[in-house]
């Protein structure tokens, strides 16, 4: 009897264990799921009672946010709330209100004493007419402690050339993307019913920030970018297919009011460790351009698709990891023929802003399968990052819709 | 005789395109190349896209279906909201005008005929004529 009940416990676990991702972290964390099968969950927030909100880019049970909700604090989470009836990625927590962006605007909703959401179906809106045209439309949105909200426009575009991904198609001078998009924008989150005209072009030459935070050790906002596709297939004759699977470096940078980062004129160079003239701006993969535009901090392989960074702000983690970043990597699409690379969650250690060592992988295994060639082929795809009351690091993944919490203990 | 000449000539020209109709090996190869140089960073080396960003080649109608629309996505490009297999994308499709006729025949006729898929030929004739359409 003891043998077929331990047999069967063994094949149970065989089974969870073939379709659970087995995601490998640093000595004394642990990591624990809780949800899954949430469809494409993009960007959490997590509410200082615990609540777990998260914003959907496919609607479920016909809404785009959830809240998760465990009452009992058993660590399951066994009320689930649906509203909202927008897909988007931006979640945020500031004050009483919950913020949450659609692919065009951002809407906030009023919490009561209790922690529940006063009118689900009718929020305010507190940005509209952003620029939406499908490529890189999805909208982060940062809130920084005076209530300024941040909002992320990326560029419709890869590299603002006459013809969108065309080869041999010109990049235009200026780029008139750079008016209402590829950049950040300012706007207060405490107003509504504003448009671009309210608004304030915070940063530019951003082409596509998708993870943004607010670090309260600096009071400056800082963001990750996706870089420009296709310097391989276009320019052959410059850049061969490891080239064009590593460069540009997906980039992290500290950005102030009025910076500009260069796009599209200039990509940065990891290897060189320059901004480098775009070919459809002239460049030659070696000549130097935009010599105004802000430095990253961090240069990281190409493609690698840095979704969300989060400062490290809580007691739970040890020493090294306060005031670092977490950036969540969703994994790459067109390094190929090369295989994809990304997939994982990394940290940054910082002090005062400023790195002060090498980037190392945090929490990775989450394609389920070692390398993967199709990120279609990988299990799951890190996409958001949020941290508990008590300091533990959230996760989400927009592949399957898991969340996972990260938790630390001395032993 | 002027009749016959006509009826002859409308005979070969019967012949000529049901034989490039069926696929053949040699622009199946050059198809497969021109694939892995301007098609597989967004439609992925196994032909079946990118989550989100770009759609499957794999048992769609786009690819199998209507020829002159298939031929005009490569010419024109595309950006619009459309679904394949029931999933939507929302990176866009550059054009590929700068591609030439035969160029185009043997890249469709390739992804007509891999990915699972199994469809007739495309004719660098049925590419010029779509392309004077466009202009
Ligand atoms: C820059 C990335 C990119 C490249 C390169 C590219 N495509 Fe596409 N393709 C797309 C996207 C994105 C869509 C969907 C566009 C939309 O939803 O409006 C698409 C749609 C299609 C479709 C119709 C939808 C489907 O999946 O059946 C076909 C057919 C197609 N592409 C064929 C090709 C061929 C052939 C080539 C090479 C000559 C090519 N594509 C190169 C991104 C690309």
């Amino acid at each position: 009897m003891r043998k077929i009940i331990v047999s069967l416990i063994s094949l149970i676990t065989l089974q969870a264990s073939a379709q659970q991702a087995d995601i490998q972290l640093p000595k004394g964390f642990a990591i624990t799921n809780i949800t899954k099968d949430k469809g494409r969950v993009r960007h959490i927030a997590v509410h200082s009672n615990g609540d777990v909100y998260l914003k959907l880019e496919n609607l479920r049970y016909g809404k785009g946010i959830l809240r998760l909700r465990d009452a009992d604090k058993d660590g399951v989470y066994e009320d689930t709330l649906a509203f909202g009836n927008y897909i988007g990625t931006g979640i945020a927590l500031h004050k009483n209100y919950l913020y949450a962006s659609s692919n065009s605007a951002v809407f906030r909703y009023q919490l009561d004493a209790a922690n529940n959401i006063v009118n689900p179906d009718q929020p305010e809106r507190v940005v509209y007419g952003l620029v939406d045209r499908r490529q890189h439309a999805s909208k982060s949105i940062a809130i920084d402690p005076k209530g300024n909200l941040y909002v992320n426009i990326g560029a419709p575009s890869n590299v603002c050339q006459e013809r969108d991904r065309m080869q041999g198609s010109k990049g235009m001078m200026p780029c008139p993307i750079l008016d209402s998009a590829g950049g950040i924008w300012k706007f207060r989150a405490d107003k509504l019913e504003q448009s671009y005209a309210e608004g304030v072009r915070y940063a530019t030459g951003l082409r596509n920030v998708v993870g943004l935070d607010w670090n309260t050790e600096v009071n400056e906002l800082f963001v990750t970018v996706h870089g420009r596709d296709m310097l391989y297939q276009h320019f052959p004759e410059l850049y061969d297919a490891k080239a064009g699977a590593e460069l540009p470096a997906e980039t992290f940078y500290m950005v102030k009011q009025g910076d500009n980062a260069g796009w599209p004129y200039v990509y940065w160079d990891p290897f060189q460790n320059k901004k480098i003239l775009s070919p459809e701006y002239g460049g030659d993969g070696k000549k130097e351009g935009a010599p105004d535009a802000i430095k990253p901090l961090v240069g990281f392989p190409g493609h690698l698709a840095p979704n969300a960074l989060l400062f490290y702000t809580g007691n739970q983690f040890p020493e090294k990891y306060r005031n670092g970043a977490f950036i969540a990597f969703h994994g790459s699409w067109n390094r190929n023929p090369q295989v994809q690379e990304g997939f994982y969650v990394v940290f940054v250690p910082m002090k005062n802003g400023q790195p002060t060592g090498d980037w190392e992988i945090f929490a990775d295994g989450f394609t389920g399968k070692g390398k993967v060639s199709n990120p279609r082929d990988a299990m799951h795809r890190p996409c958001g990052l949020a941290m508990g009351p008590d300091g533990s690091l959230y996760v989400s993944d927009d592949a399957k819709g898991y969340v996972w919490k990260i938790s630390y203990s001395a032993k | 005789m002027r009749k016959l000449i006509v009826v002859l000539s409308l005979l070969t020209v019967g012949i000529v395109s049901q034989s490039m109709q069926t696929p053949n090996a040699a622009s199946i190869t050059r198809g497969k190349a021109l694939y892995a140089q301007y098609c597989m960073s967004c439609h992925q080396a196994d032909g079946a896209g990118a989550p989100r960003m770009t759609p499957p080649l794999g048992k769609t109608d786009y690819v199998t279906g209507d020829k002159a629309r298939l031929i005009g996505i490569v010419l024109k490009g595309l950006n619009e909201p459309l679904e394949v297999n029931g999933e939507e994308y929302f990176n866009p499709m550059a054009s590929f005008a700068h591609m030439n006729d035969q160029q185009i025949a043997d890249v469709l006729t390739y992804i007509r005929n891999s990915f699972g898929n199994k469809a007739s030929a495309i004719t660098p004739a049925e590419v010029k004529a779509q392309r004077a359409k466009i202009k």
